[in-house]
């Protein structure tokens, strides 16, 4: 029983001042234990998003107040040990080794907490005062499990305090516990879980030869914890630290106890067992959850499926029944007036300025604000989603389709998330877990027709195909996924070759959404989403805007056009003429820019005429292609952008943007001709 | 209801099916993050579901784990009777 009362938090979120005296605390736990939730009630607002230094993975930390002082608290990525089975446990213990905080705050689930603990099992070995944030007495409440916290305390030997993130009770009791640690009111005296019995000899064996040379700031035990563990990360460093004779004979014992690692997991799971023996009074097993029985429904292989495909419809609808409408308003009510007002306000001035005001700048940031509504949308169903549990249950469920592509499920999510836009879909690649399988998702993300490029289609297709435009659309859409899994399963083949990482996942609790949680997550993701695609779009716009009216002014006889009939043999291979390729190439910045192009290019705006005039002009075949191509073509520039920053290669960037573009001349020059073969022209 | 003993993938187990874990086979890059899911010798799981093809859902610890099948071969468990 919970026996936290429910007053607000005395925390201030008032931003600590004089930074540097402020106490750091870091803040840990394993995935799914509501670690946010509980640094969201802390810190609030004043967080600070960014990545860890030469990694792409966020590193969130956040500045409060509790009865006068000010702390830091720094939101460690989520895991489940400690030992390099990816960059983030490294970040993790690398953090409390080296940068020294006052103290760890370890979170764990009263409901789960055999699992939860072995986290704090390893945590414990650190030379660090802990404090055990004992989360979600509700939920262990409602499955009759009962937890003494008072006897976890003592069997821990660090303070635990329990509490309900969701309901932001046990705050104020765990920030009285951290100021008590401080204060050194509280000694923190941890039990240390031991080895398997088995393997104590070689663990002594192993920390006698490395002891005098472990580089600071490592604890010999732990290094030869982790060295028995087969820690990739410490190995490495251990073998330049030690003169070759110690490492010779370290590798000859790890070699002759291969199975050391689990000897490690075992012993720690003992150590969890006997403190559950005392602090658990769980019922008797058997009973079925609600999570297993909604799973019945949700991760079953059909029905599972077509619930997916139900909640995407859903998204779906919700998008273009909400965000197009808003994303209308905005583009005709706020953009097009504030170009108008520019006009007028700087009509004295030389036409260059009030072009580059106009056109240039509003209509690159335009671009980026009329898409915000979309992604909000996205930002939102995704975040609520993620909260609430589902997530898990559709990368389970796709990761059948997903083995096509030598992938596994939890590319999937990224890749839906890139029909609002390839953006956050490359950034939300950072789930995949293994640098391959996150290359390979990264690579064939932009060929997730995203909402600019259906938002061309949606305008181009009536122009050109009239009551059939349906019909185009869904078979471009279906095209673009073709190309998605066919470019995806030769990929995998070529160049990595069938390397397959692990599909292992957890299938967390189903839970009630938390309205902060997803409200944060939101507004982070629309403000990283706004400064990334805002900067560069508007950078690019303002280039492309400069080359459609230099040298002369007009369009006609820009270095743009100029561009555009310098590479219209190219274009004709695919029935395009130089109009046309301009207005391609146009879509480079954004890919809505297509139809702005072919507005000025036909000398009248997309509302009155155009597409009459495009009807005129154009064959359907030429149509056609002109379509396929803009599905398939280079990534927008804020999406070459976002792949460069996450590969972090150019060559993987450039690499990306050669494939779309081959695809996408192949898919052009094809329909074209068999449009042409079958008389549709 | 016979005791069988024999020593099978966990991919084998139907669902409802409890087992012992023994060993896993092949698998040093992945077994830090089997061990720390909760996946170690002499641990009792439970097969939640298995279509006999694409991934499974195993109960491990209190823990509800999708492996792949894959991955679920190269656990090897021994079956628990009732």
């Amino acid at each position: 029983m919970s026996d936290c009362h429910t007053a607000p938090p005395r925390v201030s979120r008032r931003p600590a001042t004089g930074g540097a005296d402020a106490r750091l605390i870091a803040l840990a736990g394993q995935p799914n234990m509501g670690k946010s939730t509980l640094f969201n009630i802390l810190t609030g607002l004043n967080q600070h998003v960014g990545n860890w230094p030469g990694k792409t993975i966020e590193r969130r930390e956040g500045d409060f107040a509790y009865k006068g002082h000010p702390y830091r608290m720094v939101d460690l990525p989520g895991t489940y040990s400690l030992t390099a089975n990816s960059p983030e446990e490294v970040i993790a213990r690398e953090f409390i080794l080296r940068e020294n905080p006052s103290l760890v705050v370890a979170i764990v689930s009263a409901a789960n907490l055999e699992r939860s603990l072995y986290l704090v099992s390893e945590l414990v070995c650190l030379p660090v005062p802990l404090v055990v944030a004992l989360n979600m007495m509700d939920v262990a409440d409602q499955e009759g499990i009962s937890v003494s916290a008072k006897i976890l305390e003592s069997a821990l030997g660090v303070p635990v305090v329990p509490m309900t993130a969701t309901r932001a009770t046990g705050v104020n009791e765990l920030m009285e516990a951290i100021e008590q640690v401080l204060a050194g009111k509280c000694p923190v005296v941890p039990c240390r879980p031991e080895v398997r019995a088995d393997h104590r000899l070689v663990m002594e064996e192993i920390t006698r030869q490395i002891d005098s040379h472990v580089p600071l700031p490592y604890p010999p035990e732990w290094v030869a914890l982790k060295l028995l563990e087969g820690d990739s990360e410490i190995a490495h460093t251990m073998q330049t630290a030690l003169p070759s004779c110690n490492w010779e004979a370290v590798q000859a014992i790890l070699l002759q106890h291969d199975d050391a690692l689990l000897a490690v997991a075992s012993g720690r799971y003992e150590w969890i067992g006997q403190i559950l023996q005392v602090a658990v009074e769980r019922p008797k097993m058997g009973q079925i959850s609600l999570t297993e029985r909604l799973d019945r429904w949700a991760a079953h292989p059909i029905w599972g499926l077509l619930i997916l495909a139900g909640i995407l419809g859903l998204v779906f609808w919700i998008t273009f029944k909400i965000g197009a409408p808003v994303q209308n308003w905005l583009s005709v009510e706020v953009v097009a007036r504030l170009a108008t007002l520019a006009r007028l306000a700087l009509a004295g001035t030389p036409a260059w300025l009030s072009g580059l005001v106009a056109n240039g700048l509003l209509g690159g940031v335009g671009a980026v604000i009329t898409f915000l509504p979309i992604m909000v949308i996205f930002f939102a169903t995704f975040a609520f989603l993620e909260d609430v549990g589902y997530m898990a249950r559709a990368a389970y469920v796709m990761d059948n389709l997903m083995h096509l592509m030598g992938l596994h499920g939890k590319s999937f999510l990224p890749l839906f998330l890139g029909f609002g836009c390839n953006v956050p879909s490359i950034m939300g690649t950072r789930v995949v877990d293994s640098r391959p399988g996150r290359l390979l998702t990264i690579l064939i993300a932009p060929l997730v027709p995203c909402t600019a490029r259906l938002a061309v289609v949606a305008f181009l297709a009536p122009a050109f195909f009239g009551s059939n435009a349906l019909y185009v659309s869904w078979g471009l859409v279906l095209l673009s996924m073709f190309m998605l899994v066919l470019s995806g399963t030769l990929l995998s083949k070529i160049i990595f070759k069938g390397q397959r990482s692990a599909f292992i996942m957890e299938m967390p609790l189903y839970h009630l959404p938390n309205a902060r949680t997803i409200g944060l997550l939101v507004w982070q993701r629309s403000m990283s989403f706004t400064k990334k695609a805002g900067t560069k779009i508007l950078a690019m716009a303002l280039v492309i805007w400069a080359l459609s009216v230099l040298p002369g002014g007009e369009l006609n006889t820009s270095y743009l056009a100029q561009f555009g009939k310098l590479i219209e043999p190219i274009g004709k291979l695919m029935g395009m003429d130089w109009r046309l390729t301009v207005a391609l190439i146009a879509s480079f910045p954004a890919k809505e820019n297509a139809i702005a192009a072919l507005g000025v290019l036909f000398g009248s705006s997309p509302q009155g005429g155009l597409t009459q005039m495009l009807t005129a002009s154009y064959s359907t075949a030429s149509a056609l292609s002109f379509l396929v191509v803009t599905m398939l073509f280079i990534p927008c520039m804020a999406t070459v952008a976002v792949i460069r920053q996450e590969t972090g290669s150019w060559r993987w960037t450039l690499l990306n943007i050669v494939m779309m573009l081959t695809l996408s001349f192949i898919a052009g020059i094809s329909v074209y001709h068999l449009a042409v073969l079958l008389r549709l022209s | 209801m016979v005791t069988r003993t024999s020593q099978i993938p966990l991919a084998e187990l139907v669902a409802g099916e409890q087992a012992t874990i023994l060993s896993f086979q092949n698998m040093r890059e992945v077994a830090g993050r089997l061990t720390s899911l909760g996946f170690t010798p002499s641990v009792r799981v439970m097969m939640m579901q298995n279509q006999g093809r694409g991934p499974l859902l195993v109960n491990v610890r209190g823990t509800h784990v999708a492996l792949g099948r894959r991955e679920a071969q190269k656990i090897i468990v021994q079956r628990m009777s009732e």
